[in-house]
């Protein structure tokens, strides 16, 4: 075994084991135009809070499809929970994405479901006991505040309440990295508030949350890690930091 | 996979159903219209096709033997058979290909069915022997009609058949006429299948911008391929299923009224037209539209979410 190999598997063990995320020389080419990320490094701890800020086209989405495997990095090697994303075969990627809860700007519920059936689908695909999802889905449901409205169709709910259902639907597994893909881009303050007050009790349990973020309001009052992003590359990381202009 | 499971997907498959009405109206109309001309066109042709094979029944060829009374002039020895001789040729006729069946009729025989057809009950007076003595023949009915000459110069190749009777026009109508059906099958076939194809994918092209959404979130949360695409098959079968079932029902019910009206609308044809039971068409055509109905819900659906797995 070569010395390069050596320290390759050294690392590669040391990810594994720490169970982070980790983002060696990430680089991400679309067909057309420039690199969407370009030679990016990050290492994220488990258990930590992170902020990835940065403006329109600066690769936040990018880094987020990545983590999920939606994407595969063009150059360099993305690891997360121990696994190097691109060597990750097709029929491996359900179990894997089972140990991440995504929240997106959208929702994305299943608009013909109520409460109960958008939550409780996220159990019943690793195969959970229907007596264990008929405990489950109603203790997530109160804990994120929507104990009374299980029965309710999901398009008759405000925006914030929707992102409840889509954060009870991702928390619901227990999972290691919570990915919030700009989840207060559709609220108003008040609810961007408590969303981000329920986001911090996740991670005060122990989970790994990454918030992909416009709202600098939260981001300065929150005193978090801040990782600022542009055209594609890492401009600061800091902890604790605040929402860097662009000016 | 866990009993639990199994019973999600069904009762998810069954759900879809009526969470996307229109696209499950739109997909079950579009099979239902498909598979209700191929019905159609099934009955049309199966009975078309039975009428034909009835008239090919019909015909016959007949073949007569040198007899020392015939009007043929001298004959060269050996070409005059003896009874043993024309039974061995019947037993060659009754073993070839072309021939179905094979049926001897002594110059007896002949007479007593032809003399009073010709001339009345008291024929017998006037002819105090039989005039067609001798006139010992094979009728010799055809498997197939194109199959008709090959039998016709074999049997006139044997030295002791003085003439063999047939109708040329008669087999080459019909034979023709069973090419033209057989090509026009499979043109009309071919034409259905194309304007099924067409349709079919119009309608999967609508069901997938309806899904898509639906099976990223699915592919998001960690479910498998197998977990998301089992209720759209299953889905996709029981349109199927139900695409396929309208057309039978519709010409369960047709059927024997469209034939009653024409038999007693055109009573000179119910001699003529010889139709196929209802029995006798549904025992093809249930098993196969229920196959092509259920096959086109299962694959359409496997192409559907196919193209939308790969998140």
């Amino acid at each position: 075994m070569s010395k390069k190999e050596y320290l390759r598997e050294q690392r590669e063990k040391m990810i594994r084991e720490e169970g982070i995320i980790f983002l060696d020389h990430v680089s991400k080419s679309y067909s057309t135009g420039a690199p969407a990320l370009d030679d990016v490094t990050l290492h994220i701890g488990k258990g930590e809070f992170v902020f990835i800020v940065g403006d329109s086209g600066s690769g936040k989405s990018t880094l987020i499809k990545l983590l999920l495997r939606e994407l595969v990095a063009s150059d360099g090697s993305v690891f997360v929970m121990g696994h190097n994303l691109a060597k990750l075969k097709h029929r491996q990627i359900p179990k894997f994405r089972r140990n991440l809860g995504v929240v997106f700007q959208d929702f994305r519920l299943l608009n013909d479901r109520n409460v109960y059936e958008n939550v409780a689908f996220a159990q019943r695909i690793v195969e959970t006991p229907v007596s264990e999802i008929r405990r489950n889905v109603p203790a997530i449901l109160a804990t994120v505040g929507l104990a009374g409205k299980y029965k309710a169709k999901t398009k008759r709910l405000s925006g914030g309440e929707q992102q409840r259902v889509a954060l009870a639907r991702a928390l619901i597994n227990n999972p290691s990295i919570l990915l919030a893909d700009e989840p207060t881009g559709n609220l108003d303050p008040k609810n961007s508030w408590e969303i981000m007050k329920l986001l911090e009790e996740i991670n005060e349990q122990g989970t790994t949350v990454v918030v992909v973020t416009h709202n600098r309001e939260i981001v300065n009052a929150m005193q978090k890690r801040v990782v600022t992003m542009k055209k594609g590359v890492i401009v600061s990381d800091e902890e604790e930091g605040a929402y860097i202009d662009e000016d | 996979m866990k009993i639990s499971t199994l019973f999600y997907t069904i009762k998810q498959g069954i759900a879809n159903i009526f969470r996307n009405k229109w696209y499950s109206l739109a997909s079950i109309a579009t099979i239902s219209a498909c598979l209700f001309l191929f019905g159609l066109f099934y009955a049309i042709v199966a009975n078309f096709q039975h009428m034909l094979l009835t008239a090919e029944e019909g015909v016959s060829v007949t073949v007569y033997f040198h007899d020392e009374g015939d009007t043929c002039g001298e004959h060269a020895e050996g070409m005059i058979p003896t009874e043993e001789r024309i039974d061995e040729i019947g037993q060659q006729i009754a073993a070839r290909v072309e021939v179905s069946d094979v049926k001897f009729h002594s110059d007896d025989e002949a007479w007593a069915t032809f003399g009073p057809e010709y001339f009345g009950e008291d024929y017998a007076v006037g002819f105090p022997e039989n005039p067609l003595e001798g006139m010992d023949s094979y009728e010799v009915f055809l498997s197939d009609v194109s199959l008709q000459d090959t039998l016709v110069t074999w049997l006139k190749s044997l030295p002791e058949v003085r003439k063999v009777n047939y109708s040329e026009v008669t087999a080459n109508t019909l034979s023709g006429m069973n090419m033209l059906i057989a090509y026009m099958s499979l043109g009309i076939i071919v034409i259905l299948l194309a304007v099924s194809i067409f349709l079919i994918s119009n309608t999967v092209t609508i069901g997938i911008a309806v899904r898509k959404e639906e099976i990223n979130i699915m592919k998001y949360i960690g479910a498998t391929d197998f977990f998301v695409r089992a209720p759209f098959v299953l889905e996709g079968m029981l349109i199927g299923l139900v695409g396929a079932a309208i057309p039978l029902g519709l010409i369960y019910a047709l059927y024997n009224y469209v034939l009653n009206y024409m038999l007693e609308r055109f009573t000179m044809l119910s001699t003529l037209l010889n139709f196929l039971s209802l029995e006798e068409i549904f025992r093809v055509l249930a098993p196969v539209s229920l196959l092509v109905g259920v096959g086109i819900g299962f694959f359409g659906s496997i192409v559907t979410v196919r193209k939308h797995l790969r998140v």
